[in-house]
């Protein structure tokens, strides 16, 4: 008898863990399927291949900056430079191919390289002087812009079609971009769930002081964490100089909320220790799902970024929700 | 009338409180007009329970009280406060970058149409800072530029403003220096004269002497003793906070004590922790004692490098080897591990699975390339789950659902799988039931018979002469003392924990 209660014990926790992760990836379905229905009544025009690869196009860049966000929230952290230094990706390596004549695969690499440096800026400002992210991240995307500007002269610098490739349809719609995207997003997810780092990550946004008690160092995965945030973002800037041709230094001003409304809507928590990848993909889903719905219902630029800015706190409101009937459980 | 046959101000009647356990009961006790009434007793014998309910911060489970005549039953610390009874908690209650003024009329700022009044506030705060001495000091300046002592008077003068008929003093002088707390007997003495009867909570007993009429002591929630200070001695008071003598011990099982494993000398930082030296061996329980504050959390953290020491040497090993640590993880690579005080604070990820938690610090063990294994995650927890009995649902259980004893057992349990030869655990039966509480001796006892060496802080007296060693004594910062099984007592080590207070009081 005892032998059994023990041996059965574990699989109803177990079930009912998995059931709640479950439900969560449910809800958000079941949201952005609601979103689609109303645009679909709302709009003649929404179904239809025009508004679909208009998503398609979109993901890719939003889905790879907020997986590196996702990483940044889970650890009670926040990087509003994301943006900026997608732009001073792009325009480094428009630089390097204009004024260097570098071949496209060096000038992305260093695009990438000036952009991983910048997370890495901000994660070890943040974690040698323990200054919260938020600020210094705040100052970051003040340089990175600067820097944009002063790269390019202010001036958008046309590249040509070197990473064109990227954004051509392979097969349905489907370009080598959106794979990128889709291989981000699987391997973060794995990352997160599944190794040592992604277990650091969580326990250090749950407490970072448990943490370092139980002998780990928790700094070098934070700064990580902005390192692969900034990676992102020039990854993501590669995305966009494939379908624009160009590098302007304007790019991505204002990104930053969206990418971090798309994984709130997802359900990670601002307060740090708990998110998923997944629910980060069904967030940006929702986020351009609903840009590209109201675009064809003709709401004008106010009136979507006052529909989306009530989505952002109805989610975080939500958020608060979660969280306390979390804590309130313990 | 004669003052002798005056009412008292404040009257206690069977008083009580119980949480889990009752923590006080049966209190009868009387204050009156213009004495100052001494309370002390050892850590956990219920000061500050019962302060807290004369002062309305906790309603008592039994009992009743009655104040100038009338029933009393604050229902909250506004209220009593509202009515004359007021406390000084141990910890400030500032708000650093406001001035004196605006600390002290925070909740009644003088205002005209909104806007604060700063002349009257002025001139108010100025004559409340006169009642405590504080005439010499600006009223504008932030309270942050002053020393700890002039923020206690502050916070005293704040609890005087309007009417105060009952004053309680927490440990007021557990930070002052020794002409600070002249000062501020100077004040008590004052204000008892104006006819405020004063609750003075203190473990120093010679303040007690200078200050108190009458002394009252309690132990483990009873009131054992109320008698006029000039008649009481301060080996009659230790006695009587001490109780009875408890020879017992826990049986921890068949364990061969070696040789030493740990070695402590000289270890320093700031005044919190002043020159400790000592020796634990293999198979070895170590007790430290001590009062609240006495130093024993900040000696453990310096010994695992979670802060950095300002002088000392920790040496680990057979034979000890010198180390340096600075920081826990290097600690941990020594072999070192620190079960914390603060369990939830510190030691656990409230919100994750029990699985998740003993993996913590574990995962060398449990992954490969950087990727954990879950299967050997689950197999680890399931094995300490059993070992432990920690009662639970299953390893994906979140620990915030968990009592405080299987809490704690969940933040011992990660640090058996690995190869440390030192434990460190700061009150480790802290907030868990007796049932419980066997549980971790037993651990202990376990851990021993392994050939660990142990150090074990506790608050606990007798606990500690259940299932410890030796017990080294902190008092003030240092080592007053280590007594072995043979040659210590309640009152030894009661006395060896107030040592380092006396000698400050001289100074």
């Amino acid at each position: 008898m005892k032998t059994t209660t023990a041996g059965q014990a574990p699989a109803p926790a177990r079930h009912r863990a998995s059931l709640a992760v479950l439900g969560t990836y449910l809800g958000l379905a079941a949201a952005l399927l609601i979103l689609i229905v109303l645009f679909s009544c709302l709009s003649s025009h929404f179904w239809s291949y025009s508004t679909f690869s208009t998503i398609a196009n979109q993901i890719p860049d939003l889905m790879v900056l907020a997986v590196g966000m996702t990483f940044v929230l889970i650890i009670g952290g926040i990087d509003l430079s994301v943006g900026s230094v997608l732009a001073l990706a792009a325009s480094a390596l428009s630089v390097a191919i204009l004024s260097w004549g570098w071949g496209p695969l060096p000038a992305g690499l260093l695009g990438l390289a000036c952009a991983a440096l910048a997370g890495t800026v901000t994660g070890s400002i943040t974690v040698a002087w323990r200054i919260p992210s938020f600020i210094v991240s705040l100052g970051v995307l003040e340089m990175a812009r600067g820097a944009a500007y002063q790269l390019t002269g202010s001036r958008t610098a046309y590249i040509g079609d070197a990473y064109a490739w990227l954004a051509d349809p392979l097969l349905w719609g489907i370009s080598p971009a959106f794979l990128i995207a889709l291989a981000v997003t699987v391997l973060a997810q794995l990352v997160l769930t599944r190794s040592v780092f992604g277990r650091q990550l969580i326990g250090i946004g749950t407490n970072e002081e448990a943490v370092r008690l139980a002998g780990i160092d928790p700094r070098p995965s934070k700064v990580l964490v902005f390192t692969v945030m900034g990676l992102l973002a020039g990854v993501a800037a590669l995305f966009q100089l494939s379908r624009l041709e160009a590098a302007d230094p304007n790019a991505g001003a204002g990104l930053e909320l969206q990418v971090i409304a798309a994984v709130v809507i997802g359900g990670t928590s601002l307060m740090g220790g708990r998110g998923s990848v997944v629910s980060t993909f069904f967030g940006v889903l929702i986020i351009s799902v609903l840009a590209a719905g109201l675009a064809q219902v003709g709401a004008n630029e106010p009136t979507k970024r006052i529909i989306t800015g009530a989505v952002i706190v109805i989610a975080v409101v939500l958020d608060t929700y979660r969280t306390r009937r979390a804590r309130g459980r313990g | 009338m004669a003052a002798p046959l005056e009412s008292p101000v404040l009257a206690l009647d069977g008083v009580g409180k119980t949480y889990s356990q009752p923590v006080l009961a049966g209190v009868h006790l009387e204050l009156h007009r213009g004495e100052v009434l001494a309370l002390t007793g050892e850590n956990g014998a219920g000061k500050s329970t019962l302060s807290r309910i004369i002062a309305g911060l906790e309603p008592p489970s039994v009992g009743n009280m009655h104040f100038l005549g009338q029933p009393w039953a604050p229902a909250s610390r506004r209220a009593a406060e509202a009515a004359g009874v007021r406390m000084v908690l141990q910890e400030l209650n500032l708000l650093p970058t406001l001035s004196i003024a605006e600390n002290l009329f925070l909740e009644r700022l003088p205002q005209r149409l909104g806007w604060v009044n700063r002349r009257r506030l002025r001139e108010q705060a100025r004559d409340a800072m006169a009642r405590v001495g504080l005439e010499q000091l600006d009223p504008d300046t932030p309270v942050a530029h002053l020393g700890i002592g002039h923020q206690q008077m502050v916070e005293i003068a704040r609890n005087l403003i309007g009417d105060c008929r009952v004053l309680i003093l927490d440990e007021p002088t557990a930070m002052l220096t020794g002409h600070e707390v002249q000062r501020l007997f100077a004040q008590v003495q004052r204000l008892r004269a104006e006819g405020v009867a004063l609750v003075y909570i203190s473990h120093r007993l010679e303040e007690l002497a200078q200050l108190a009429q009458r002394v009252a002591v309690l132990r483990d929630g009873k009131l054992v003793s109320v008698q006029s200070m000039a008649l009481a001695s301060e080996a009659q008071l230790v006695k009587l906070m001490a109780g009875r003598e408890l020879g017992e011990r826990i049986d921890l099982g068949e364990r061969r004590i070696g040789a030493p494993l740990l070695r402590v000398e000289g270890l320093c930082r700031g005044q919190k922790v002043r020159d400790v030296s000592f020796e634990v061996r293999a198979g070895e329980l170590f007790g430290i004692s001590g009062l609240i504050g006495a130093g024993r959390t900040e000696l453990l953290r310096l010994m695992f490098g979670a802060d950095r020491a300002d002088a000392g040497r920790v040496s680990l090993g057979s034979p000890p080897q010198p180390v340096r640590l600075r920081s826990p993880r290097e600690a941990v690579r020594n072999g070192l591990a620190l079960i914390s005080e603060d369990r939830k604070g510190e030691g656990l990820l409230l919100t994750q699975s029990i699985a998740v938690n003993i993996a913590l610090g574990n995962f060398a063990e449990l992954s490969r390339a950087g990727w954990m294994n879950n299967a050997r995650e689950q197999a680890l927890a399931q094995r300490q789950i059993a070992a432990m009995r920690i009662r639970c649902a299953g390893p994906a259980q979140m620990v915030g659902e968990l009592s405080g004893g299987n809490q704690q057992k969940v933040v011992i349990g990660r640090w058996l799988e690995r190869q440390c030869q030192v434990l460190l655990f700061d009150e480790p039966t802290r907030g868990i039931d007796v049932g419980a509480k066997f549980d971790i001796y037993g651990l202990l006892g376990q851990l021993a018979r392994q050939g660990k060496a142990l150090v074990i802080v506790s608050s606990d007296l007798r606990e500690l002469m259940l299932v410890c060693d030796r017990i080294g004594v902190m008092s003030n910062g240092r080592l007053s003392g280590i007594f072995d099984r043979d040659h210590w007592s309640q009152d030894a080590l009661l006395d060896a924990a107030l040592a380092g207070y006396r000698t400050k009081e001289t100074a």
